[in-house]
């Protein structure tokens, strides 16, 4: 049970800048979540919180003071690894109580303790195995149960379940989940999976070139991503860039899409604003999530303004189907209802006006 | 013929012509016949030096003047075994190889423990241990491996009289510990680092310091390749010569030194049996060894070549 503090931390390898000036506050109980592509520092911060990579600059505070020049073993955390990294030739129980045993604890405290967190994670009968007799999702277990024994301030997990298949990740997301919930410890969690996130996080944090993109929560993000990249790596399918013209219209603002061969589509976007006025006649890219973009009805509903356009390709997921249309000249994804369409071409959408967002193509940040 | 096609119909797809299939069959029987008799024949090559000194140790003297040497003995004896043991005269000591034997392990199972042990840390700190200077490090203990043993010797030389060591089988065991560690350290080193760096991560965070992690968790993963490095030591320290016949003297010689003064003191008729006894007691622990972790040995050498 601790707070995480992370201040202006950076980190070099020669010329190479791989964290640019880290700052993340994460409050007691924090389900914290760093997320980004492949080699956006994402788990070379998670490192330097865990003590295995000394930083080149800032501070890393657990609890309020400083850990920064600490070894991993002063600092109360413990670790999940991605490829699991149980000890090959112990047993379980061994694997489990192995941190135990180097610092001291007595033989009756520790039988306990591994006791407690077998039941826990469901791994009473698998103390005497060795790891190379476990499934993959067993394995990740033990390496959880590895890090619960120690009844840590802080958890750290390296992408624990990129090695799962599909169906076991969300069993064991699920798990993860309920275990924080029991244990309300503060957890900082890596992944490059945005539904991880989304699912897990109480608070999220979006890395790319080892600078912090956007810190939130999970619906925040993924309501008002700060800029294009964040927009663009949260949601699936991704939300739609429309390219639009901006132009005032008395108190209000209107976009305006341009299309081939017919009127174009003129969408109300709210009052006026300082910020947006600076790009009123100039070129922006209009924000649209899927979901905002649906079948229409027999009438335009209030707060929704129609669009026709030729169905390009259906993609039936069950739950919903999703239609690509072109629009301003970018292939653009309706989430629509099942039963809506079931062929091709020529059909009406409504577009929700309030949830279009608003990016300068040049700092390609959210302008509200 | 009749019998064998239907049998042979049975057994595979009816899609293939009967006489494809009998020529293809020929020519298969032919060439597993070539490739047995091959082997054999350079089984037999290799085979037959070991053959004629077995022999020859079981044959009474007058038997070896008498006969061809690979005729077999007519009438076998352990005597010559039993001499070469006991009392064959090592220079001008009749003592027989027994407490050379006792010198050799002294040495051998010391530097072999040692140097085993002292590489398989180089090995550990070369390849999970992140500092600067590794793979220079690394560089200069690859040298030692292909140093000549005949270049070294007066430095050694010097440094065993330095240290009061000339002519003790202390000295041996620190010579062969000293040049054993480049080899040893190699084995390790490659086997090590397939070893995920995670691992010993993870041992860190659950606290563990260098030499915690060195015995709890990388030694016992490194059996296959331990059992290569004493192998590999253990051979080529027991068949050691050169290193034994220069800085030892007298009863401190080691086994094949010994087994040199036996073949060169002979007085008077030469005693083939006895020779071949002690050679073949001198080569003894070699193969033992080879027959008992033979299967870890070819394991042991491949992992780390292949990647999973």
């Amino acid at each position: 049970m601790a707070t995480l503090a992370i201040r202006n931390v950076t980190k070099n390898y020669g010329d190479l800048e791989v964290l640019r000036g880290i700052n993340i506050d994460a409050d007691d109980g924090e389900f914290l979540v760093l997320l980004g592509p492949s080699g956006c520092g994402k788990s070379t911060l998670l490192n330097a919180i865990a003590g295995l990579e000394a930083i080149s600059g800032g501070d890393i505070l657990i609890d309020g003071s400083i850990v920064t020049g600490l070894e991993p073993r002063e600092r109360d955390i413990a670790m999940v690894f991605q490829s699991y990294a149980l000890y090959p030739t112990m047993s379980v129980r061994k694997n489990i109580e192995f941190g135990m045993r180097v610092r001291g604890v007595p033989p009756g405290e520790r039988r306990a303790a591994v006791e407690k967190v077998a039941q826990t994670l469901q791994l009473s009968s698998l103390l005497d195995r060795k790891p190379s007799q476990l499934s993959g999702g067993q394995r990740q277990r033990v390496a959880m149960g590895r890090a619960l024994v120690r009844e840590p301030k802080v958890f750290l997990f390296d992408e624990p379940l990129s090695n799962l298949d599909a169906k076991l990740r969300i069993e064991m997301r699920a798990e993860i989940k309920r275990l924080h919930q029991n244990l309300e410890t503060t957890i900082v969690y890596v992944t490059h999976d945005q539904i991880e996130a989304m699912t897990l996080a109480t608070k999220v944090v979006v890395m790319r070139g080892g600078v912090v993109q956007q810190v939130g929560r999970p619906q925040d993000i993924y309501d008002r991503p700060a800029n294009l990249y964040v927009a663009g790596f949260i949601g699936s399918p991704p939300m739609n860039f429309i390219p639009a013209d901006l132009t005032v219209e008395g108190e209000r603002i209107q976009a305006r899409i341009a299309r081939n061969g017919a009127a174009p589509v003129a969408i109300d976007v709210g009052p006026i604003t300082a910020d947006r006025a600076v790009l009123a006649g100039r070129e922006v890219i209009l924000g649209v999530r899927p979901e905002a973009l649906t079948e229409a009805g027999e009438a335009v509903r209030p707060g929704k303004v129609a669009i026709d356009a030729t169905i390009e390709i259906l993609e039936p997921t069950g739950a919903d189907t999703f239609a690509v249309i072109s629009l301003g000249g970018a292939a653009v994804t309706a989430r629509c209802h099942p039963r809506a369409f079931h062929s091709r071409g020529p059909a009406r959408f409504e577009l929700d006006t309030a949830s279009v967002l608003i990016f300068d193509p040049g700092s390609e940040r959210r302008i509200d | 013929m009749n019998a064998v096609d239907s049998a042979h119909l049975g057994a595979r797809p009816r899609t293939a012509l009967p006489t494809t299939q009998q020529r293809s069959d020929g020519f298969a029987i032919a060439g597993r016949i070539a490739i047995y008799a091959t082997l054999i024949a350079f089984a037999l090559f290799f085979l037959a030096p070991l053959v004629v000194m077995l022999v020859t140790s079981l044959k009474p003297a007058d038997e070896i003047r008498s006969g061809t040497f690979l005729a077999l003995p007519v009438a076998p004896t352990l005597e010559a075994w039993s001499k070469a043991w006991t009392s064959a005269c090592v220079g001008v000591n009749c003592i027989g190889v027994a407490p050379f034997y006792l010198n050799t392990f002294l040495i051998t199972v010391p530097a072999t423990v040692l140097s085993t042990l002292i590489g398989a840390i180089n090995g550990y700190a070369l390849t999970q241990v992140e500092f600067r200077g590794s793979r220079f490090i690394y560089g200069l203990l690859m040298l030692g491996c292909f140093t000549p043993y005949q270049g070294v010797m007066i430095p050694v030389a010097r440094t065993l009289g330095f240290l009061d060591l000339a002519g003790s089988l202390s000295g041996l065991v620190l010579i062969h510990t000293i040049y054993g560690v480049c080899f040893t350290t190699m084995f390790f080193r490659n086997y090590f680092l397939d070893v995920p760096k995670e691992l010993t991560r993870a041992a860190r965070v659950d606290g563990a310091g260098f030499f915690q992690i060195f015995f709890a968790i990388m030694l016992p993963m490194s059996l296959p390749i331990m059992v290569v490095t004493v192998i590999w030591q253990f051979t080529s320290i027991w068949n050691d010569f050169l290193f034994g016949v220069a800085f030892t003297t007298g009863e401190n010689a080691p086994i094949m030194v010994a087994l040199n003064n036996i073949v060169n003191s002979s007085t008077g008729e030469r005693e083939y049996n006895v020779d071949m006894a002690a050679a073949l007691l001198a080569a003894l622990p070699t193969i033992v060894i080879y027959v008992l972790a033979g299967k870890y040995f070819i394991r042991g050498l491949m992992a780390g070549s292949v990647k999973g």
